[in-house]
């Protein structure tokens, strides 16, 4: 194997430009594969961290009625807060969110809005609520960046609410603006306005009531609540996991059309060699070697050329990878009406066993490829061969 | 003498009384005018907005306040669409894509074809006298016409609007016009009705104008071009398979 891998080598770089080439074209491919699946990492963790950060925390209890997916739902979904759960309250370990739907008039416009009820004292998620204490006339209220833009409303702006309390009545009053956050999380922030629960609670008659409890501990084992539903935190994060599966299916067209061309190179190469080196192959069988040996030596000739791609690869990928880790890949379009947690600005995250995966797979096609052609070698005469007769 | 003065006072204060119907028999009235078991009627209907108005016409058939049906007749982008309302569910036929929908959650919010309407506003259509406490507050003169001025405050908790004045005609027991407040006392919506005209026998306001207070714009008017009561409805009208016939 030793001596295989020397002749491969010694052959390989004695064929001078055309090696390069090929090891030019598989590496860049290989950098690109790389930097791809660095990316779809790195929005993997952006995506959970944000979600987590914003919206979901250590996971949920949703009332047992409450389907985001189903508005149907919405108006009976809040029970009373169970006071099982009460010392977590305290302790700022459990934020309880009442949500109601009504509308909201910007500019004499009507819309539709989700309302959210959030203590503003919490700390558990980032939403800035602590601007819900602010002491007004109106409802102090928060938004996303995202609603903000797309109703023109801006801090310290006054703005008409509408909405049905538990019976059905309506009923109306002004909100201010305290302040707007950027989330990158949709769910968190579009088409919705934070209140302080307090105030929600009573405009609906729903004193102590609760649509969602979010908690901060992932992995303590969590009671089961009547009337409410258990939401882990991989539950919850399963979407992100489910559009990213279908995202590296349409990305995996991109590696096949990447891997096919540098591939095409090598097959060709290899069948170029076993039709000009058949003198060669003649002679190693001469000189002792079984014909299973001569296409181990072809194929390894083929495979090092994954091995030099590699090489190549980490020489000028390394530098311009980090480089994008470290600066971040800016989206080229606005990312903000995609409706998934995807930031502006993704920073592809390239661990260890993405490297070491992807590099395996791009050696195991290559060797595959070359021993494709090489199997021909095994149906030749000896003796033709010997005489350089074409086969 | 001062016997037969205090004799006169006294009849003429009974009389008066007789004269003044409470605020109740008032209410009782307007429903009967504007209730009916079933009717069917044509519409023309205009929504004035910031940039320019546009009109549609529409036919309705209903029965009490449970089933509703309503077919766009015109222009021909909104022609064919239908409204079916059976008791709290609202149902939408749109013929551009063949597609039923059920009205919903944030939707019932939206305004019905961009008038000041909205679908909730469709769905809650109960007799005054179930739902509220009628005081008169005194008699103006509106439009050239006497009117008793009504608050309604809700009797019932499960009622949209929690309070309203209403403008009642003090000979043709008809509103001719409405405010409805939200429970915080703000002023939410504003009706409108004009040319009232006696139909079988029922006086009955042919113009109806709803203002959505929050927003702006002028308007939606309602103009009642054709209206027969107690007329024969068949059944299959008030059904989903109706929606795509």
């Amino acid at each position: 194997m030793k001596i295989a891998i020397k002749l491969a080598y010694r052959n390989l770089t004695g064929a001078g430009l055309r090696t390069w080439l090929n090891v030019l074209v598989l590496s860049f491919s290989f950098v690109v594969i790389l930097f791809m699946k660095g990316v779809m990492s790195g929005w993997d963790l952006q995506a959970k961290t944000d979600m987590t950060q914003w919206e979901i925390a250590g996971g949920q209890y949703w009332h047992q009625l409450y389907d985001p997916f189903d508005p149907f739902t919405l108006s009976d979904s809040h029970a009373p807060i169970p006071p099982q759960l009460s010392d977590e309250l305290a302790a700022g370990d459990m934020v309880p969110l009442l949500i109601t739907q009504g509308s909201i008039y910007p500019q004499g416009r009507l819309q539709s809005v989700l309302i959210k009820g959030i203590p503003a004292k919490q700390s558990l998620l980032k939403l800035p609520t602590h601007r819900l204490d602010t002491v007004t006339d109106a409802y102090p209220a928060i938004i996303g960046a995202m609603m903000a833009r797309n109703l023109k409303l801006e801090i310290g702006q006054y703005v008409t609410i509408r909405w049905r309390d538990v019976n059905g009545t309506f009923d109306a009053h002004d909100i201010l603006i305290t302040d707007i956050f950027s989330s990158n999380v949709p769910s968190a922030e579009a088409g919705q306005i934070y209140l302080p629960l307090e105030t929600l609670q009573e405009m609906l008659s729903l004193s102590g009531q609760a649509t969602i409890l979010t908690f901060r501990d992932e992995k303590k084992e969590r009671p089961a609540v009547e009337g409410f539903t258990l939401k882990t935190k991989e539950t919850l994060t399963a979407s992100i996991d489910e559009m990213l599966k279908t995202k590296e299916v349409g990305q995996g067209i991109l590696y096949l059309i990447l891997l096919l061309l540098a591939m095409l190179a090598i097959f060709d190469t290899q069948v170029l060699s076993i039709f000009k080196r058949q003198k060669e192959i003649g002679t190693y069988i001469a000189l002792g070697y079984t014909r299973g040996q001569v296409v181990g030596l072809f194929t390894v000739e083929g495979a090092l050329h994954s091995v030099l791609a590699a090489l190549v690869g980490a020489l000028y990928g390394t530098p311009l990878l980090w480089w994008v880790a470290k600066n971040g890949w800016a989206m080229p379009i606005d990312t903000s009406e995609f409706g998934v947690p995807i930031a502006q600005t993704l920073y592809p995250v390239f661990s260890l066993g993405l490297v070491v995966s992807t590099t395996l797979l791009v050696v195991l096609i290559t060797t595959i490829v070359s021993y494709w052609p090489s199997r021909k070698i095994a149906k030749m005469n000896p003796t033709e061969a010997l005489r350089g007769k074409i086969q | 003498m001062k016997y037969t003065l205090l004799a006169i006072a006294m009849l003429s204060l009974a009389a008066l009384t007789q004269a003044q119907p409470t605020a109740n028999e008032i209410i009782q009235k307007v429903d009967q005018n504007l209730s009916s078991d079933n009717r069917i009627m044509e519409t023309a209907i205009t929504i004035h907005g910031r940039r320019s108005s546009r009109t549609m016409t529409a036919k309705t058939y209903a029965v009490g306040t449970q089933q509703s049906f309503t077919e766009y007749l015109s222009p021909a982008r909104d022609k064919g669409t239908k409204m079916l309302k059976l008791e709290d569910q609202l149902w939408i036929y749109s013929p551009s894509t063949d597609r039923t929908i059920q009205i919903a959650g944030h939707m019932l919010r939206q305004s019905v074809m961009g008038s000041d309407l909205s679908y909730e506003d469709m769905m809650d259509d109960r007799p005054l006298t179930e739902t509220y406490e009628a005081t008169i507050l005194g008699k103006e003169i509106l439009d050239n016409r006497e009117v008793y001025l009504i608050e309604l405050n809700a009797k019932v908790s499960n009622v949209a609007y929690h309070s309203s004045k209403m403008w009642v005609d003090a000979e043709r027991f008809i509103p001719l016009k409405q405010e409805m407040h939200a429970k915080s006392g703000q002023l939410l919506k504003r009706i409108e009705l004009r040319d009232v005209e006696k139909i079988e026998g029922r006086w009955f306001p042919r113009t109806m104008v709803y203002k959505d207070l929050l927003k702006d714009g002028e308007g939606t008017e309602y103009k009642i071009t054709d209206v027969r009561f107690n007329a024969e409805i068949p059944e299959y009208i008030f059904s989903k398979a109706a929606l795509k016939r």
